[in-house]
């Protein structure tokens, strides 16, 4: 089973993997992506993520589509959080069940880089000492910088 | 002429000051559309750092405005 989704409220791992048990399953792999407190030597004091949802959610489908051909995989859930986000939350969770492990190692970091390259998805950083920036890596020279009260 | 609404996302989306907006064009492809509004809008983002999506689907810059879509500019992603 392939499953993404996006969420606005907290992603609950224990949940998710749970519900991945399946008695031919000997692999499972998960991965989480999590709010830091830095950036480029700026104190992060939250995130807010924007997303083209429509977009997202069938190009994150794809991406799942795609590692479960490349590889033996028994399932995958993959889930994105949107909206603001505090230090230390989970952004991203990737969870891959397999019968051995290398087929759950591999899909699962093809399906985050694949994610972080593709998902129409953009995180606007809060500093404590700078303006809240939008950030777009490819160019990150020609980035918003944001007038915002305090 | 085509009626379209227009997507902005992230930093396009503080640049245009609005989230969506109907527009009547002309434009023959979608390049020429965002030339419109980056022209309008002053958006700072050359055209070859942008995606462009068409009804929640990637398109093509070269492909033809649709009278009704809904089209999205897509400048670089930074989820994950």
């Amino acid at each position: 089973m392939l499953c993404f989704s996006l969420k606005s409220v907290p992603i609950n791992v224990s949940a998710i993997v749970a519900a991945m048990d399946r008695p031919s399953v000997g692999a499972l792999v998960s991965f989480e992506g999590r709010v830091r407190d830095h950036h480029d030597g700026h104190r992060v004091t939250k995130l807010v993520y924007q997303a083209y949802a429509d977009l997202a959610t069938s190009e994150g489908s794809r991406v799942l589509e795609e590692a479960n051909r490349r590889f033996s995989i028994t399932s995958i859930q993959c889930q994105h959080r949107i909206g603001e986000l505090d230090i230390s939350e989970i952004a991203i969770l990737v969870a891959v069940s397999a019968a051995h492990r290398d087929a759950a190692f591999n899909a699962c970091r093809y399906v985050i880089d694949e994610m972080k390259m593709r998902l129409p998805i953009w995180k606007l950083e809060f500093y404590g000492d700078a303006a809240a920036q939008w950030r777009h890596p490819e160019q990150g020279q020609i980035a918003t910088v944001l007038e915002r009260s305090p | 002429m085509a009626r379209m609404t227009l997507l902005y996302f992230a930093s396009l989306r503080e640049r245009a000051g609005l989230e969506r907006e109907l527009v009547d064009s002309a434009a023959r492809t979608l390049a020429d559309l965002y030339d419109e509004a980056a022209g309008r809008h002053v958006l700072g983002w050359p055209r070859d750092h942008l995606r462009v999506a068409v009804d929640g689907e990637f398109a093509h810059w070269h492909d033809m405005p649709r009278s009704g879509s809904e089209i999205a500019f897509i400048p670089p992603v930074s989820g994950g």
